[in-house]
């Protein structure tokens, strides 16, 4: 319905499908044209991630416009499925069964309950404050102080990012922002587009030009390159896409600088995560791009800071 | 239906990675023989078949455990037709007696077009490791020597639905079927039996 009724949010939508039909052209002539060994690899790796991308997109979509509920039942998916592949590589032991069950299936559902019923003054604190101090004593009432303050803080960690920041997302849902009333799903949209255009554009940026490795003990993939050209190219679009957000054209620039470096940072932290515990994707339920975790890495950690400045500058 | 609806519950719990190093497909019967650490083990393994096998294919199972409870006995019986033996006897010659009376049952079980889950070290491993195979898959497969034995490693499962926990947690976990195990030739039991817990174990590395 909000779908239909939003000019802003339709014309996202039409932009995101013919970027989509565009690269699905791109990649089929590419399939073409490449014939070396190494250029399919990375070809059909290209063409599998731009079919996952139909389908996170379609989905997306769906779950936008079908309203808030729906939303939010998505992010509680999207953090479900993130924080089973986070305890995955967590150092847990049995001890951690019972916290790990309330994590699951009482914290995660809580949170976003909290979302949906507006509750910002509970759902900020709910995980770094409640939480934490719930969790940490059912693990000690367990009574296994091995490796304890490692387990503890694995887990912790785990709920702030699958979960907390994630739930960061559908919270723009409740902001009530003058003169952009009914709107809000928008705004949502331009973050997820913002941050996930990001990604891209440092991929494409990287494989073209990418020379000096940032980070080469974390990621050998990001560059400098990739970096400059994609935080210049999404933070164009983002000024560009200004008209769907409340911000100015400045401020919609800015915003979208905020969330791609944001994005650029959590894309490193994550990677981060993935070397200590020796493992390349976080899963395989993405084709072409590795687990959800490997995903939405970017959008964890520009969504809180992309949410509070929307709220402090935007709402009264 | 209800199955269905189980093996979708059991897919979002586990988030099983299923490989395959033999034919999904094959029409042949088998027994795959699997590594044990919870209770998800055989509906992970059930659900990780191509559907129309699923109905062919039964679990064995321990009765003490699943003829106990009306929702246990009506999962066991009649959405997976769990094959039910019995596992606890006391005094000896009673022992050897239940233990040929189920290696029977499950020769007999298999009938013409079914295969079987077996789980050969007769109890759920606490720590994830594989302990001793209990003699019951060399007599089934002595019994049944037609029949594929097919090793299935079970990963991570342990720690999803713990022995000693009735919920779970849920993980990412991996099930590798490997290639089938050649048991020709007149290997003696204890042979066998490491043959066949030597050929699980070495699923572990492939990845």
């Amino acid at each position: 319905m909000s779908l239909l009724d939003n000019t802003a949010l339709r014309a996202l939508v039409t932009g995101v499908f013919t970027l989509l039909v565009l690269a699905s052209i791109a990649g089929w002539i590419l399939s073409r044209r490449v014939t070396t060994g190494a250029g399919r690899t990375t070809v059909e790796n290209i063409n599998a991630r731009i079919r996952a991308w139909w389908v996170m997109a379609l989905i997306f979509v769906v779950a936008v416009a079908a309203g808030t509920v729906v939303s939010i039942l998505l992010f509680v998916l999207i953090s479900f499925l993130a924080l089973r592949e986070f305890v995955t590589l967590a150092p847990t032991r049995l001890a951690d069964h019972r916290a790990l069950f309330w994590a699951f299936f009482v914290v995660t559902p809580l949170q976003y309950y909290l979302i949906w019923i507006e509750w910002y003054g509970l759902f900020s604190i709910l995980i770094p404050v409640y939480v934490s101090i719930f969790l940490a004593i059912r693990t000690t009432l367990a009574g296994d102080t091995e490796r304890f303050l490692e387990r503890t803080a694995t887990n912790q960690w785990g709920l702030m990012i699958c979960v907390y920041f994630v739930s960061h997302v559908p919270a723009l849902l409740t902001l009530r922002i003058p003169g952009y009333e009914n709107q809000n799903a928008t705004l949502m949209f331009f973050l997820v587009l913002v941050a996930q255009l990001s990604d891209v554009f440092q991929y494409v940026w990287g494989k073209s030009i990418g020379k000096r490795p940032i980070a080469p003990s974390i990621s050998p993939n990001k560059t400098w390159e990739g970096l400059v050209g994609g935080i210049a190219s999404a933070t164009a679009v983002g000024a560009a896409l200004w008209w769907a957000t409340p911000f100015s054209p400045g401020g919609a620039a800015l915003m979208a600088f905020v969330i791609t470096v944001m994005g650029f940072a959590g894309g490193l932290i994550m990677s981060a995560i993935k070397r200590d515990r020796g493992v390349k994707d976080y899963g395989a339920l993405i084709q072409g791009h590795g687990g959800v975790l490997d995903r939405i890495d970017s959008l964890c950690f520009a969504a809180p800071v992309f949410f509070h400045l929307t709220r402090y500058f935007y709402t009264p | 239906m209800i199955a269905t609806a189980l093996a979708a519950a059991c897919r979002l719990i586990s988030g099983a990675v299923v490989e395959w190093h033999c034919d999904p497909d094959a029409e042949a019967q088998r027994i795959y023989f699997a590594n044990h650490s919870s209770h998800l083990d055989f509906i992970v393994i059930w659900s990780a078949l191509p559907p129309r096998l699923r109905r062919l294919t039964r679990p064995v199972a321990g009765r003490d455990y699943w003829d106990r409870g009306r929702i246990r006995r009506y999962l066991a019986r009649q959405v997976f037709s769990a094959v039910l033996i019995e596992r606890r006897q006391s005094g000896s010659n009673t022992v050897l007696g239940a233990a040929r009376a189920a290696v029977r049952d499950i020769g007999h079980a298999m009938g013409e077009r079914h295969s079987l889950i077996v789980f050969p070290e007769g109890t759920r491993s606490v720590n994830g490791e594989v302990g001793p195979f209990k003699s019951g898959l060399y007599h089934v497969s002595r019994l049944r020597p037609e029949a594929e034995l097919i090793p299935v490693f079970l990963e991570n499962l342990n720690r999803i639905l713990p022995k000693g926990e009735s919920l779970p947690v849920p993980m990412l976990s991996r099930v590798v079927f490997g290639p089938r195990l050649d048991a020709t030739g007149g290997v003696d039991k204890q042979q066998f039996l490491t043959k066949a817990r030597f050929a699980l174990m070495q699923l572990k590395a492939k990845a």
